[in-house]
């Protein structure tokens, strides 16, 4: 039997102020121990929330988190010694050294000196930060500084590592740096818990993802599954001058064999299909008579999960 | 390990941070701390009475004895200006722009915790702040002024009743001041507060201006001055020790149950 390490069980999250807004809506997860779980979804759609929740930084306003059975609402000091956070700015303590971010971190958490001094230096040579020692955070670029946050996360040894967006603002080494790092920390049989609005890091790093929305996880699964479930299919962005008098040509489009649905979308109209045979010749036709100014096509993959999820955009 | 342990561990690893930081940056925290009593001294004590009497109006209000007057009010200065730049400053940064307190609020620690500690390790510095002046006053005055420890146990508890006093009020401001406006904290808090202190004069002594002896009660650093004039300087005519010891906790107690509110707002939504 797998050991659930973390479970998220009817959590909701929110907030009454001017404008009454439902964060987390009813969000039920369960991580297995040592998998790379990620949480996929647009910006807003209640990610960072979750996390906040539970790594101790919001209460939620109904529902639990445990964290290897700890409540994070009614045992939040004990349960962040179970959990390293990794936020998504750069939250390094800018009076301390790259040495002593990680080094004080480890005396938080209750290491000797001496503990301390040999957790650091192993991090630093493992992150190979080791030249980086006596820098200021603020010197370091963002793909650095995010390594040494991911540095001092795991320096306590947690069961679970959240990481918050973590290849925001990166440039693609840093990224494919950092996805480096999150595959190694499988073999130290950490569970990792990512969000990130890019499909190709979730795809590429994680063992299950839940796409989420509006508060809601609307589809659970490893990458394959999900995309075999509601994405074999492929999508059709067109761009049209004119967007006027579209509906004979949706009306002729749905009727065709293989295509799951068209519809109007602000700048033309978008087709999602399960086959696309034939399809390509008989849009550019149909659609020539509305100056048609470009054409996407988006093959199979969580993306087209997604769209086919939420019906938006996932890099808005 | 028991829970206790892991968190008095985590506690006495955050003081260590936080005097990792203290001995680096020690020039400008003395630079910081012992500007003003400092000037203050030179000017009123040394300057002051060698212009002589007649040439200067002021100097016949500044005689000797104000060095005496001035030395516990410049303590109780050092004390309040030290908690509000070593919680609120860095505090309110730290919220508002770098959140880099979040490392630190990750603690294995409750968050009161995590708050009593800032305050604390600002009433530590609080109190060297305050013991800077004693020599000042000693080597700068034109007549050098000695402090005249009446009560050694009385001195500690005003001291440090005194400190996490700022320190709480350093915790409220900090936390509920946004970075930008922090700076005005001083033009409309430290140095009204400062000047209707009787940090420049006792409080006995405002008996000729009744509304502003009632009016001045509302302010803490009244009770620091007079406090430390009861201890350092008892000479000079000052409120009874056990109303000081009262006031100086209430406040303690009021300022650090505002910031700890503050604090828990600005870290747990």
């Amino acid at each position: 039997m797998t050991l659930l390490i973390v479970e998220i069980a009817a959590l909701t999250k929110i907030y009454e102020s001017k404008l009454r807004v439902v964060a987390v809506d009813g969000v039920d997860l369960e991580l297995k121990q040592g998998e790379i779980f990620g949480l996929l979804g647009p910006n807003g759609a209640g990610k960072t929330t979750t996390i906040s929740i539970a790594t101790t930084r919001t209460l939620p306003t109904s529902g639990t988190v445990r964290i290897d059975g700890i409540d994070v609402v009614r045992n939040p000091a004990q349960a962040r010694r179970l959990i390293g956070v990794v936020p998504q700015f750069n939250t390094l303590d800018r009076s301390l050294t790259v040495y002593e971010n990680v080094y004080f971190h480890c005396r938080y958490f209750g290491f000797s000196h001496s503990q301390a001094r040999a957790r650091t230096l192993e991090l630093l040579e493992q992150f190979m930060l080791s030249e980086r020692k006596t820098t200021y955070p603020a010197q370091l670029s963002g793909g650095l500084a995010q390594r040494v946050q991911i540095a001092r996360a795991i320096a306590h040894r947690p069961k679970v590592l959240f990481l918050d967006e973590p290849s925001a603002g990166l440039d693609p080494q840093s990224r494919m740096a950092m996805w480096t790092i999150v595959q190694g920390l499988r073999q130290e049989g950490i569970t990792v818990l990512l969000t990130t609005h890019y499909m190709e890091e979730a795809d590429t790093l994680s063992d299950r993802v839940a796409v989420i929305d509006y508060g809601r996880v609307l589809a659970l699964g490893s990458p394959e599954k999900l995309k075999q479930t509601f994405g074999a299919e492929t999508i059709f962005d067109l761009k049209l001058k004119s967007l006027e008098n579209l509906e004979p040509v949706l009306v002729e489009l749905q009727a065709r064999g293989g295509v799951t649905s068209a519809e109007a979308t602000a700048d033309g109209l978008r087709v999602i299909a399960s086959s696309s045979d034939g399809l390509l010749p008989l849009l550019v036709q149909a659609t020539t008579s509305y100056g048609l100014r470009d054409l996407t096509i988006t093959e199979p993959s969580l993306e087209t999960v997604f769209i086919r999820l939420t019906g938006r955009d996932l890099r808005e | 390990m028991s829970n206790s342990t892991f968190f008095l561990k985590a506690f006495w690893g955050l003081l260590l941070r936080d005097l990792r930081v203290l001995t680096r940056e020690i020039v400008p925290f003395l630079l910081r701390v012992g500007m003003q009593p400092l000037l203050f001294l030179f000017v009123f004590t040394f300057i002051l009475p060698r212009i002589g009497g007649s040439a200067n109006p002021m100097t016949a209000a500044a005689g000797a004895s104000f060095g005496t007057i001035l030395l516990p009010g410049l303590m109780a200065v050092a004390i309040m200006f030290t908690g509000i730049a070593s919680v609120a400053l860095p505090l309110s940064t730290e919220f508002g722009i770098t959140r880099e307190i979040d490392d630190r609020v990750m603690c294995p620690l409750p968050l009161w915790a995590v708050a009593l500690e800032k305050v604390s390790f600002s009433a530590l510095q609080s109190i060297i702040g305050a013991l800077l002046v004693i020599p000042m006053a000693y080597y700068v005055p034109a007549v050098p002024v000695r402090a005249d420890i009446y009560s050694w146990p009385l001195l500690a508890l005003v001291m440090v009743l005194s400190s996490l006093l700022a320190g709480s009020m350093g915790l409220a401001i900090g936390s509920m001041v946004p970075p930008k406006q922090i700076g005005l904290i001083f033009s409309i808090i430290l140095v009204p507060i400062t000047f209707l202190g009787c940090v420049y004069y006792s409080w006995a002594g405002l008996s000729k201006i009744p509304w502003l002896q009632i009016a001045v009660l509302f302010n803490p650093i009244v009770y620091m001055s007079e406090g430390l004039r009861a201890s350092v300087t008892p000479s000079i005519t000052h409120m009874p020790w056990w109303a000081i010891l009262v006031a100086l906790v209430l406040f303690t107690a009021a300022l650090g149950k505002l910031g700890l509110r503050g604090f828990l707002g600005r870290v747990l939504s």
